[in-house]
């Protein structure tokens, strides 16, 4: 993400390390772990975790599931990359999930996380997750861990500063990380027209209380530039949010080094109450979009995509209240709210400062009109009129910081490859511990809400080098847990995670366990081709479409030999899994079909189509070990040429004559 | 080679139930998955009532035949890919006695509370040495329980 933009400081940043920060790098792990480390990280067999902690997955495009402290990996979860395990993408049910204005996409690039609050606290209701590359936005049931419904964004590049929320999540957003032409304008326009033609959008994604549906409320239209994160107020400042951008020199080439050359760039503070009352009072300008909005339904188990035709501007020139921006020393990352809500750390990822801002300075200073200038007709408000100060030489590349709730923060640095923790009030360095090597966020339980568990912390690091056994030339990249709960930081555990960790967010357990669903309820199964129990499974023929309501029970399908399937006809295998019990899924694999296998929860419907393109005897079978007799779960399909009489037939149990004499002797 | 799958098939179940992994349905946050072993527990285990919530069921002499209708759809629903209702074994044991072997407590514990019962009731393991796969718990509520042994008795002749 930000390797290559910080190459140019490599060389300077090299020799201050060498100068004064001789620390960051111990010869062993030995160095700054204690000797209690495995106990404190040590989870007995068959006991739980104390906590959930769900983990981006980058450019996996999926999201992973850990349990803390013992770091072991508890599931992933298939969000914006087809997953031919789980059958995500693949299934006749799934395939929507992943529509978009440009069609079905296989892959995705999925960076943060957030977790739904109530008055700025975890509520254990849903995760929201971003897609970076073709601009979307999930949402995660946490009572089934299923991705249930996802959002394209209109008129965005690259959704970075996503998909935060607000602190009763009224909304979650969406910032474009490479402005562009407007979808509804000609974006076929010279590059270099940048400054004209190439816009940034702020968008709102308002959240239903109830079921959690996502719509898209509004996007305000600013001048072109790069927004990086964003995270919402909190009490006070909770109706403001706060965006980090870089680029505001608008620079469209070689952005290392000419995106790199101001000695401020911004955090944008955006008053989100009041443009949702300017919408509300229909002052937003309504302009043609394309974009898709999928949702999942768990009672019928189908998604359903729909082509969205509309969204609301606010073109931000015409709202001189809504947007202020703060200078903010070299290329901000993190922009990051405190427990109180009252300040707001900004991370210039080139810096060797951390500049702290106060949310009621800040109102001051927009009251008193403590203005130096404008960018593209926003306010810029006086560096020091929104500062509340600094903390002075921190390390190099501060990143991203997080609350312990006892009145510290967390920081961490990239170039100089460490965490540091200090005091919010008095800005004052408590303690420094290496990481290994140049961690990009960090996540402390609940530290981005008003109500952080400090106990644990996890630096996601973007380099692993020698602290594995190798694999190659690619590593996977590492988690380190570090225990918060004393004056200094100590590392715990090192463990590696799923494609690239970008952002993170942990809960305890308890919020989440006790609502984990264990089955789907046959009862409630309204999929259209539920087969409901085995006495009404058959094989229906509608022209060249053959519909099998098969059931899956321990160890059987039925039906399991069928015959009168020609060539190039549309099988659809709509396997209902009868089993009510607990994590027993059946799985269902035909061989040649050119998607994947079906994964069939209990009480489940799913569907797998199949078009057979030559004759021959296709073997079916249970591919997720079942029971003792799971072996035997399989099965036939004769597939006979065009125009052949054999005519549709199905059974389960019958031998042949010749078979069941065999039996009897 | 029947023989051997057999061997095989065995050789598999002991491995999957070694440490009775899938079998705790009901693991509390702080509790442990393996908590004692079964075989210690069967001292205070009463082989006719079974273990479970039902101590004394009430049955009339008479079906109640809108009651064994319910129950029958049930079945339909979530035993019969396993159950015939004769005394032929398909992948459970036929039905075609069952109220006559075991009182109505047993089978409403045993529908109910499955996997407590497979691991301490000396008939149901002997019933699994023959079957060879665990009873699934099906999710019947205390409700269908009862429905599906009005069922039961139907099919063993109450009128």
């Amino acid at each position: 993400m930000m390797k290559k933009s910080l190459f140019f400081f490599c060389s300077s940043a090299a020799f201050l390390m060498l100068m004064n920060l001789s620390g960051c790098k111990p010869k062993n792990a030995g160095d700054a772990t204690g000797a209690d480390a495995a106990a404190k990280v040590y989870v007995a067999p068959g006991k739980y975790d104390e906590l959930y902690n769900f983990v981006s997955g980058g450019f996996s495009g999926q999201v992973s599931v850990y349990g803390i402290p013992s770091g072991r990996l508890l599931r992933v979860i298939p969000v914006f990359s087809a997953d031919p395990e789980k059958g995500w993408g693949y299934s006749e049910e799934t395939k929507p999930m992943l529509n978009t204005s440009h069609g079905e996409l296989p892959w995705g690039d999925q960076h943060h996380l957030d977790l739904s609050q109530t008055k700025g606290e975890i509520d254990g209701r849903w995760l929201f997750a971003n897609e970076n590359n073709t601009p979307r936005i999930a949402r995660i049931d946490l009572k089934t861990f299923r991705t249930a419904e996802i959002i394209e964004i209109p008129n965005s590049a690259g959704n970075h500063s996503s998909p935060f929320i607000t602190e009763n999540t009224e909304y979650v957003v969406a910032g474009t990380r490479f402005s562009v032409p407007m979808d509804y304008e000609n974006g076929d326009v010279p590059i270099s027209s940048y400054k004209k033609n190439f816009k940034g959008t702020l968008t709102f994604v308002s959240v239903a209380p109830k079921d959690g549906e996502m719509k898209i409320a509004f996007q305000m239209l600013l001048p072109g530039m790069n927004f990086d994160l964003s995270h919402s107020g909190k009490g006070p400042s909770a109706d403001w949010f706060f965006f980090s951008c870089y680029n505001s020199e608008q620079a469209h080439t070689l952005l290392e080094v000419n995106a790199s050359k101001r000695d401020k760039d911004y955090i944008l503070a955006v008053n989100w109450k009041k443009a949702a009352e300017y919408v509300k009072q229909g002052r937003g300008k309504k302009v043609k979009a394309n974009y898709a909005h999928n949702t999942y339904n768990e009672s019928t188990h189908g998604a359903t995509s729909k082509i969205e035709t509309e969204t609301t501007l606010l073109d931000i020139r015409d709202f001189p209240d809504l947007v202020y921006m703060i200078p903010c020393p070299k290329s901000p990352h993190g922009c990051d709210v405190d427990p109180s809500g009252e300040y707001i750390v900004g991370s210039g990822k080139l810096a060797a400062l951390i500049p702290v801002f106060s949310f009621s300075k800040i109102q001051n200073a927009i009251a008193k009109k403590l203005y130096d200038g404008n960018y593209g007709g926003i306010p810029v408000l006086k560096y020091e009129a929104a500062l509340y100060g600094e903390v002075k030489k921190p390390g190099l590349g501060p990143l991203h910081t997080e609350f312990d709730g006892k009145g510290n923060a967390y920081t961490t640095f990239f170039i100089s490859s460490e965490i540091v923790k200090w005091n919010l009030k008095e800005l004052k360095i408590l303690d420094r511990q290496p990481t290994y090597y140049s961690p990009g966020h960090l996540s402390i339980p609940g530290g981005d809400t008003r109500k952080p568990y400090g106990k644990y912390l996890i630096a996601y690091n973007k380099i692993t080098k020698d602290r594995f056994l190798p694999t190659g030339p690619e590593l996977a990249q590492s988690a380190q847990l570090f225990d918060i709960s004393g004056e200094k930081m100590k590392l715990l555990l090192d463990y590696p995670t799923i494609g690239e960790p970008h952002y993170a967010q942990m809960i305890p357990a308890e919020l989440i366990a006790k609502n984990s669903q264990k089955i789907f309820r046959l009862e409630e199964n309204k999929h259209p081709y539920v087969t409901m129990g085995e006495k009404n499974s058959r094989v229906v023929r509608e022209g060249n479409k053959i519909h099998v309501y098969m059931t899956a029970m321990r160890s059987h399908f039925s039906p399991d030999n069928i015959e009168g399937i020609k060539v190039g006809d549309e099988v659809y295998f709509h396997v209902t899994n009868l089993e009510q019990d607990w994590d027993v899924p059946h799985g269902f694999g035909v061989k040649g079909a050119k998607n994947a296998e079906l994964l069939v929860m209990p009480g489940e419907t799913a569907t797998l189509k199949w078009v057979p393109e030559k004759a021959g005897i296709f073997p079916i079978y249970c591919t997720d070990f079942c029971s003792a007799l799971h072996q035997e779960m399989q099965g036939y399909v004769r597939v006979s040429v065009k125009g052949s009489k054999v005519p549709i037939s199905f059974s389960l149990g019958k031998n042949s004559d010749a078979a069941d004499e065999v039996l009897k002797k | 080679m029947r023989k051997l799958f057999f061997i095989v098939s065995f050789a598999l179940f002991i491995t999957a139930c070694a440490g009775g992994g899938k079998t705790d349905s009901d693991n509390a946050a702080d509790k442990s998955a393996v908590e004692g072993s079964p075989a210690t527990d069967t001292k205070a285990y009463d082989p006719d009532r079974g273990e479970g919530k039902f101590t004394d069921v009430k049955i009339d002499n008479k079906l109640d035949a809108a009651m064994a209708l319910k129950g029958e759809k049930i079945a339909d629903l979530k035993c019969t890919s396993c159950h015939k209702l004769t005394d032929e074994k398909l992948v459970g044991p036929g039905w075609a006695g069952v109220t006559k072997r075991h009182k109505p407590e047993w089978i409403m514990n045993f529908i109910t509370n499955t996997d407590v019962m497979i691991d301490k009731d000396p008939k149901a393991q002997a019933m699994l040495e023959i079957c060879m796969v665990r009873m699934p718990n099906q999710s019947l509520s205390d409700t269908d329980a009862r429905e599906l042994l009005e069922f039961l008795r139907k099919n063993d002749g109450v009128k």
